[in-house]
C-alpha cells in the first residue's frame, strides 16, 4: 500500500515537473496574447528555430555555452524585428483569424529556414544537467525525480515570477496592457507601439529559447519539438490565454493529468492516450470554462 | 433534401456534362503516361475535395477547424472495413457509408464549435484529428488485426470489373468529384450555403434572422466531415493504395489548411487552384534543383526551402489578397476583360 502511494506520488510529481516544461512554451504564447491580443501560433516553431541556432553556434562553430546562447537570443530579438516590420505591421487592421493564420505561416518560415541552415537530423543537447533522479531525494523521499526536471521547474518558476513582476508593477508592463487592451487608444495617448510589439515578441523569443533548451536537453533537439509546442495550446485553455500564472497552473494540471491517465488507464487502450488527453480535457474545459482557470471574461458569445 | 439541395438550373447539367467530357475523354485522349496520373492527377482530385470540405466548414461558415486529416482517416478505415466486412455495399456504397461514419465524427467534434470560435475551436479540432488518428492506430479492429501496420488496400471492384489501372482509378475519381463538386457548389449558392455565410459574417445578425446557429453550424461540419471522409477514402485506395494511421497525421491537416487559404478561402475552385499550387509546387521545385543545379542542392535542402516559400506565402497572401489564388484570378480576368471592353 505504502508503496503504491508512493508510486502514485512519484507519477504525479513527475508529471507536475514535466508540466512546468508545457507551461514554459505556454509562457512565450500568453506573453504575445497579453500585450497584443495576437495568438502566436508560430511559437512552437520560435522554440525549434532558436534552440536548434543555440545547439548550431555550439557545435558547428564551436562557440562557448553563454555566447552561443547570447548569439541565439539575439537571433531572437532579429526575428523578433523582422515580425514586427514585415508581418505584423502589415496586418494591424486585419482580424484575428487572418493574423492567426500569418503566424501559421510565419511558423512555416522558421522551421524551414532552421532545417535549411543547420540540418535535419537529431542533435544532443547537453546543458549540464543529467536526465536522471536525484539521488539525495531519491534516499530520503524514496522519489525518482529528475534533476532535468526540477531545474525545469525552477527555472520556469523564475520565469514567471520576473514576467509577473514586470507586467504588474512596471511602467513597460502597463504599457503592454495598455496596448492589448486597445493598441488604437494607446498609441494615442503616446504609446510607442512598434518598440512594445519589439520587446514582446524579443522576449517570447527568448523565452522560446529556454523552453527549447529544456526540451531539447530531454529528447533531442528535433522536428518533434514543434507538434510537442501544440500541447501548450491545451494549457493555455485551461490556465486562459491571457493570465500567466494560467500558464503554470495549466502545464501542472496538463502534466500531472496526462501522466496519471497514461499510467493508470493507458494500459487498457494500449497506451499514448497522452497524445490526445490533454485535448479532450481542454475540449471540457472549453465546455464548461471557455475562459480557462484564470482568463478574463473576454470570449465572444457566439 | 429540399433545403440542403437547390432544384439544378440547366447551367448546372450543361457544367456537368463539359466536365465529365473534359475529364474522362478529353484528358484520357491526351495524357498516355501512369506518371501523370499516379503523382498528380490522382492525388490533387482526392486533396482538392478534402481541402472542398474544408472551405465548407472554414471558407463559407468561418469556423477556424484544423482536423481534416482525422476525418480524411476516419473514412478511408471506414472504407476497407466496409468493404472487407459488408461486401454487399460495392465500392461506392462504401464510399457513400464511409464518408457518413466522418460526418458523425464531424457531428460529434464539431460541437464545441456552438459555444466557442477561432483558437479557442481550433483546439477542440486538434482533438478530432489526434483521437480519430490515435484509435485507429490502438484498436486492432479496424485494421483488421494486422501487425505490421500498413495495410494493403483491397483493390476496387465495381459489379464485378475491377479498376485497378491508374486510368481506371482515376476515372472513379474524375465521376466522384465532379458530382461532388457540383453538389458543394449548388449547396454554396443555395439556401444552405447562404445559413453558412450568414453565420460567417455576422452570427449574432444570422440568428436574430432566425438562422438556427446549431443546426447550421452542425451540418456545416458534417458535410465538410463526409467531404474529407470520401477523399481520404479515394486517396487511401487510388494514391497511396495502403492504409497507415500515420499517413493522416497533423502535417496533412496543415497541408490541407493551406491549400484552402492560399487557393481563396470561401471559393469551390479556389480548393481546386490550391490543391494543384501546394502539390506541384514541390514538383516544380525538385526539378529546378536536380535540372538546373544538377543536385547540388540536398533534398532536405529543397524541402526546407519549400517550407519557407509556403509560409511566406501565406503572410503575404493574408497581407495583400486574403482572399487567395481565386479571388487573384478574378482579378486579372476582370482587368483583361475591362481592356477589351475599352478598346
Amino acid at each position: 500500500m505504502v508503496n503504491e502511494l508512493l508510486f502514485f506520488m512519484e507519477v504525479v510529481v513527475g508529471g507536475l515537473l514535466a508540466g512546468t516544461m508545457y507551461s514554459l512554451v505556454a509562457l512565450g504564447f500568453v506573453l504575445i496574447f497579453k500585450a497584443s491580443a495576437t495568438f502566436n501560433f508560430s511559437q512552437g516553431a520560435m522554440v525549434f528555430f532558436s534552440v536548434l541556432a543555440f545547439c548550431g553556434f555550439m557545435q558547428d562553430f564551436n562557440v562557448p555555452f553563454v555566447f552561443a546562447f547570447i548569439l541565439a537570443a539575439l537571433l531572437m530579438v532579429v526575428v523578433g524585428l523582422c515580425t514586427e516590420r514585415f508581418v505584423l505591421r502589415p496586418l494591424m487592421n486585419a482580424s484575428e483569424d487572418t493574423v492567426l493564420m500569418a503566424t501559421i505561416g510565419l511558423g512555416y518560415v522558421l522551421e524551414g529556414l532552421a532545417q535549411a541552415a543547420w540540418g535535419v537530423e537529431v542533435r544532443r543537447l547537453d546543458l549540464g544537467i543529467g536526465d536522471f533522479p536525484v539521488p539525495w531525494i531519491a534516499d530520503n523521499l524514496k522519489l525518482f525525480i529528475s534533476a532535468l526536471d526540477i531545474t525545469a521547474g525552477i527555472v520556469a518558476t523564475l520565469m514567471i515570477v520576473g514576467l509577473f513582476l514586470l507586467f504588474k508593477y512596471t511602467k513597460i508592463g502597463l504599457g503592454l496592457r495598455a496596448v492589448a487592451d486597445d493598441a488604437g487608444a494607446a498609441s494615442s495617448i503616446g504609446i510607442p507601439l512598434k518598440h512594445i510589439m519589439l520587446l514582446v515578441w524579443s522576449a517570447a523569443g527568448v523565452v522560446a529559447l529556454v523552453a527549447g533548451c529544456m526540451w531539447g536537453a530531454r529528447a533531442g533537439v528535433q522536428f518533434a519539438l514543434v507538434d510537442l509546442a501544440l500541447k501548450a495550446l491545451p494549457v493555455l485553455i485551461i490556465g486562459g490565454f491571457s493570465s500567466i500564472p494560467g500558464a503554470i497552473v495549466g502545464g501542472l494540471i496538463i502534466g500531472a493529468t496526462e501522466k496519471v491517465l497514461e499510467v493508470y488507464i493507458g494500459p487498457f487502450f494500449g497506451g499514448a492516450i497522452e497524445g490526445w488527453a490533454p485535448y479532450v480535457l481542454a475540449i471540457f474545459f472549453l465546455l464548461y470554462r471557455p475562459e480557462g482557470l484564470f482568463g478574463e471574461k473576454i470570449i465572444r458569445r457566439v | 433534401m429540399k433545403p440542403i439541395f437547390m432544384t439544378y438550373t440547366k447551367n448546372d447539367i450543361i457544367n456537368f456534362c463539359v466536365l465529365m467530357v473534359l475529364g474522362l475523354v478529353i484528358i484520357p485522349a491526351f495524357i498516355k503516361t501512369e506518371y501523370w496520373y499516379t503523382s498528380i492527377l490522382i492525388p490533387w482530385l482526392c486533396l482538392a475535395l478534402a481541402t472542398i470540405g474544408q472551405q465548407i466548414v472554414m471558407g463559407y461558415t468561418g469556423q477556424l477547424a484544423l482536423g481534416a486529416a482525422g476525418f480524411m482517416a476516419a473514412g478511408a478505415f471506414a472504407c476497407f472495413n466496409l468493404i472487407l466486412r459488408v461486401p454487399e455495399l460495392g465500392f461506392f456504397g462504401s464510399l457513400i457509408v464511409s464518408g457518413l461514419i466522418a460526418a458523425a465524427f464531424g457531428i460529434l467534434f464539431g460541437l464545441p464549435s456552438l459555444k466557442v470560435r477561432g483558437i479557442y475551436l481550433m483546439v477542440a479540432t486538434l482533438a478530432s484529428q489526434f483521437f480519430i488518428v490515435w484509435m485507429i492506430d490502438k484498436f486492432g479492429w479496424f485494421k483488421n488485426y494486422d501487425s505490421s501496420g500498413i495495410i494493403t488496400a483491397q483493390d476496387i471492384v465495381i459489379l464485378g470489373v475491377p479498376f485497378t489501372t491508374p486510368l481506371a482509378m482515376y476515372l472513379i475519381i474524375v465521376f466522384v468529384v465532379t458530382i461532388l463538386t457540383l453538389l458543394a457548389m449548388n449547396m454554396a449558392r443555395g439556401s444552405t450555403g447562404r445559413n453558412w455565410m450568414a453565420v460567417r459574417d455576422m452570427d449574432i445578425a444570422a440568428e436574430s434572422m432566425g438562422v438556427s446557429l446549431l443546426r447550421t453550424k452542425v451540418q456545416a461540419f458534417a458535410i465538410s466531415a463526409f467531404y474529407c471522409g470520401v477523399a481520404g477514402a479515394l486517396f487511401a485506395f487510388t494514391y497511396l493504395k495502403s492504409l497507415e494511421p500515420v499517413a493522416f497525421d497533423i502535417k496533412l491537416s496543415f497541408k490541407i489548411l493551406f491549400m484552402c487559404i492560399l487557393g481563396g478561402l470561401g471559393t469551390i475552385n479556389g480548393a481546386f487552384i490550391g490543391a494543384a499550387f501546394i502539390l506541384l509546387f514541390p514538383v516544380l521545385l525538385n526539378s529546378v534543383g536536380n535540372n538546373v543545379f544538377h543536385g547540388a542542392i540536398d533534398a532536405t535542402i529543397i524541402s526546407s526551402i519549400e517550407q519557407v516559400i509556403f509560409g511566406l506565402l501565406m503572410i503575404v497572401f493574408m497581407i495583400y489578397e486574403p482572399l487567395g489564388m481565386a479571388k487573384l484570378w478574378e482579378t486579372i480576368k476582370q482587368k483583361f476583360k475591362s481592356k477589351k471592353s475599352k478598346k
